[in-house]
């Protein structure tokens, strides 16, 4: 056990400030530790979302010395035993209360994007699909919608004013993941991509990639081979019908 | 304070895992306005943390499986406690609440022929559950997530806006339910993001708010577990039923202390795992109760072949329900064979190549990569049991899901008699598909057969509100309890006095303690405002614990043997005199009430589809002459017609 400092942001979305805070931390604690033991003594008002405190729900995303991270998968031991750690809001979304941030940008962006669409020959039950063929969407489905990647994106991080058009590589991989799904009958995912959602802003400097804390490949596997074959469709959709039957070139890039 | 926000719907579903998201698929597809409401963000629930599978018949893998061994197996999971018509109706329908979820977008593993794959689990005579990886509960709130977005957005384009008939309320907690001379009016509570009061008036509402586990202290289950719709139900004049059974899932992480509890899944052991004792020793192989003896191997030798060759070998006994396996892990840390933090050993790095564990296990390996600094495919694991389910809930029709409160359903892990004594692991997320759409598609037919609709009283409305907005304050006197101190006091009672292995000695200090602790409940305040303030937001939260807390302690005094999630030391037996009893909480003008009440009686039908000399294990002599005569007369009439 040892006494370490902490800077937490404390306020709303009219401004708040870093509050100083000393307190214990013990052997294999996380970040969350601390945030609760200080609501169990000196900050019980302290605001911070959280659920399954093992790094499945994605409820627990700040930012740890400048890093968005998930609270609940950020270990003690990582820092140095004289480091001061600040943890503040994700900082590219409105704050609700200290730690809090309304991500309903987030659930607008998913309600805009076109739901899967199931194929009307087939009955439920008489789905038949190759375990290579569903990997490819199974990774974007591995995104616990911390939205880490959505706080990242420097197309809206520094420019509010993109959001409207803009819905971020967290319904990107959406996209992709539909367009990937083996049984998905919509025809114009990429096209939706670029025309609807913004997909065209992405210069692919990968930081959502960087904070994905599922590893999900989103630039690699979601966001670039989807920018590549909206391109190709573009000049010929001969090749996107191809690549609708093969599917397995979807596989490279 | 005071000003109130009120919306009015059709169908009220409390509760945004996947029973409450399957419920409100149904009722809005019925054409009932809905809304859910949801105490974390949206997509957040508890059933996100489910990893190995859900349940279901389809034999993909295995064409033996049907719902008739689905059955046996859930029936003797549940040690014969289970209402057997619930368990029936679940290994019926379980199959095609799956098969549905593909028509969704879901993305299951699958076999070689591209079919749903379905893997081993304990309890289960088949490879039964539907799974993706280690993660198969993430799928399945992102898949009924997205399926409710697709409603919405049919209802945007029919009638021109996505929330028409169905709507959440993310980060919402439900304090009350409002009831008009017996029946559901609707619900009062608060929105957490501004601390504002809101009145649903709703003639129907659907509890799926999920378990209790946050009453302890070593558990699987997150914060927003305090038994919310236990405790509504009954303060709306409902009953729980099987409150003594809690299960304790064996293997839970032990080390670092901050993350002990956090869930190790069944599939380790289900896919090949293995426990062993300080000794080395595989030791589940000296815990194989009598009633199981047939149906487990006697070597490892066995053991082992079954995995390559189940036909002609019988299953090693780590596989085993989970209350055999939480207690005989109990028993080896008791006898001084645990691991160094207090676990036992479980270890499937000899057991499968590095690349398949992480291919089939990525969320175990990631959370000890990253939580302990153990490498799964280089180490065995430390695991000991955490609190993880409640078997008992609300008492409600098996057909229809409704409770003895007119127009109040319940499914999912809320709701009781399902999985009996003891769940097996993959029958949670099927019951909560099956339940939840028979209790959204039954709620939805109640509220279109009312001419009139029950009204909330303004009374009841101002009450809460004065409760609700009572329990801040500016600062803390010696006068006032801390929520936070409050909530540890309880969860120690819970653990040390009412858990894995209980005595009466024990559990009637643990009442004195809660009897006390709800007088300082009483007295339980928080300080700050009302936005986005989760120290009140525990302050009202912990009453309901208290509460449900109680009737496990009471039903666990009163239940003097031992059978699936509970153990009493000082009735070591399970008696098939209890086999016929079920205990039943409900609240009277003092308190909790408990009595016992009569299991219904099993068809002959389904009684049937077991051994005589296995039904000998469970049932008393007296049940099993009336059995022998039914199959006879059944026999005889076959014979005449």
């Amino acid at each position: 056990m040892s006494t370490r400092h902490f800077r937490i942001w404390r306020g709303d979305d009219d401004g708040g400030e870093l509050t100083d805070y000393d307190i214990e931390v013990n052997e294999g604690e996380v970040v969350l530790d601390i945030i609760h033991r200080l609501q169990a003594t000196e900050a019980p008002d302290l605001a911070v979302r959280w659920n399954c405190k093992a790094g499945k729900c994605g409820s627990c995303s700040a930012e740890i010395n400048g890093k968005p991270r998930l609270l609940c998968m950020t270990r003690m031991s990582t820092f140095d035993e004289n480091e001061t750690v600040t943890v503040t809001p994700i900082r590219n979304f409105p704050i609700v209360r200290d730690l809090v941030a309304d991500v309903s940008y987030n659930y607008e962006k998913a309600r805009a994007m076109p739901a899967f669409a199931p194929p009307s020959d087939l009955a439920p039950g008489e789905y038949r699909m190759q375990q290579v063929d569903v990997e490819r969407s199974q990774e974007f489905r591995k995104c616990i919608e911390c939205f880490l990647c959505q706080n990242v994106c420097h197309v809206t991080r520094d420019h509010e004013e993109n959001k409207e058009a803009f819905a971020g590589p967290r319904l990107f991989i959406r996209a992709a993941e539909l367009d990937m799904h083996p049984l998905d009958t919509k025809p114009d995912r990429k096209e939706f991509a670029q025309a609807e959602q913004g997909l065209g802003y992405c210069n692919i400097t990968k930081c959502c990639t960087d904070v994905c804390p599922e590893h999900i490949k989103i630039t690699d596997n979601g966001i670039i081979p989807m920018k590549e074959r909206v391109v190709d469709r573009k000049y010929d959709p001969l090749v996107w019908l191809g690549r609708k039957i093969f599917r397995r070139d979807q596989l490279d890039g | 304070m005071s000003q109130i926000e009120r919306h009015s719907f059709d169908v009220l579903v409390i509760g945004a895992g996947g029973a409450g998201l399957r419920a409100a698929i149904e009722s809005r597809t019925a054409g009932q306005k809905t809304a859910i409401i949801s105490k974390s963000l949206f997509g957040k629930a508890h059933t996100v943390m489910a990893e190995g599978g859900a349940a279901a018949a389809m034999g993909n893998v295995n064409s033996g499986d049907n719902w008739q061994v689905h059955f046996r197996d859930t029936m003797r999971g549940g040690k014969f406690l289970n209402h057997y018509r619930m368990a029936e109706l679940h290994a019926k329908e379980a199959p095609d609440r799956i098969w549905e979820l593909e028509t969704y977008g879901a993305l299951f593993d699958r076999t070689k022929d591209g079919k749903i794959s379905q893997r081993n689990f304990g309890g289960h005579e088949y490879p039964r559950l539907a799974h993706v990886g280690d993660r198969t509960g993430l799928e399945m709130i992102r898949t009924l997530q997205q399926q409710i977005v697709s409603l919405q957005q049919e209802d945007k384009r029919n009638a021109g806006a996505y929330e028409s008939k169905l709507k959440i309320f993310h980060e919402t907690t439900i304090v009350e339910l409002l009831v008009d001379d017996g029946r559901i009016a609707g619900a009062f509570g608060y929105i957490r993001e501004t601390g504002k009061f809101v009145l649903f008036e709703a003639p129907a509402v659907i509890l799926a708010t999920g378990g209790v586990g946050k009453s302890f202290k070593v558990t699987s289950n997150s914060w927003e577990y305090t038994g919310d719709g236990h405790a509504l139900a009954l303060r709306a004049g409902a009953s729980l039923v099987n409150m003594e059974f809690v299960q304790f899932h064996p293997t839970g992480m032990v080390w670092p202390p901050s993350v002990k509890g956090i869930l190790v899944t069944e599939s380790v052991r289900g896919d090949g795992g293995v426990l062993t004792n300080s000794e080395g020793k595989r030791f589940m192989f000296d815990y194989v109760p009598d009633v199981f003896k047939d149906q487990y191997a006697t070597t490892e030798a066995e053991g082992d072949r079954w995995y390559t060759d189940p036909d002609n070998n019988k299953r090693p006994p780590e596989l085993l329900p989970r209350d055999e396996v939480a207690r005989a892990i109990n028993a080896e840390v008791k006898a001084g064979r645990g691991s160094p933090h207090g676990g036992v050993f479980l270890d499937v790095s000899s057991r499968m190549k590095a690349e398949e564990i992480v291919k089939r296990l990525p969320s175990m390996h990631h959370q000890f990569k990253e939580l302990a600094d153990v490498d799964i495919t280089a180490e065995p694991m430390e695991v000991g049991p955490t609190c993880h389910y409640v078997m008992g809930g609300i008492e409600v029709d098996p057909d229809t899901q409704e409770s003895k409160v007119t127009g109040l359903f319940a499914a999912g892990e809320v709701s009781g008699g399902m999985h009996g004594s003891n769940r097996l692991g993959g029958n949670s997320l099927s019951d909560l598909l099956v339940f939840g759409k028979r209790a959204g598609e039954h709620a939805a037919t109640y509220v279109a057969s009312l001419d009139a609709r029950p009204k909330p009283r303004e009374a009841d409305v101002t009450a809460l509100t004065e409760y609700a907005e009572g329990l801040l304050v500016d600062t803390f006197t010696e006068e006032t309890e801390n929520p936070y101190t409050l909530q540890q006091d309880l969860q120690e009672v819970m653990n040390d006095l009412v858990g894995i292995i209980r005595r009466a000695g024990e559990l009637e200090e643990a009442l004195t303690k809660l009897s006390e602790l709800g007088k300082r409940v009483d007295k339980v305040k928080a300080t700050g405002g009302f936005a986005y303030n989760p120290g009140w937001h525990l302050a009202i939260d912990l009453r309901n614990m208290i509460t449900v807390s109680e009737c496990i302690a009471k039903a666990a005094l009163e239940r003097n043997e031992s059978r699936g999630g509970h153990t009493r030391e000082d009735r070591p037996a399970m008696d098939p005199q209890w086999r016929k009893v079920n205990l039943v909480c409900t609240l009277g003008e003092s308190g909790i009430v408990l009595k016992r009440q009569p299991l219904p009686t099993m068809p002959t039908a389904l009684m049937s589809l077991f051994d005589r000399s296995e039904l000998s294990k469970y049932l008393t002599e007296a049940e099993l002459d009336e059995f022998d005569k039914a199959v006879t007369a059944t026999d005889e009439d076959g014979e005449t017609s």
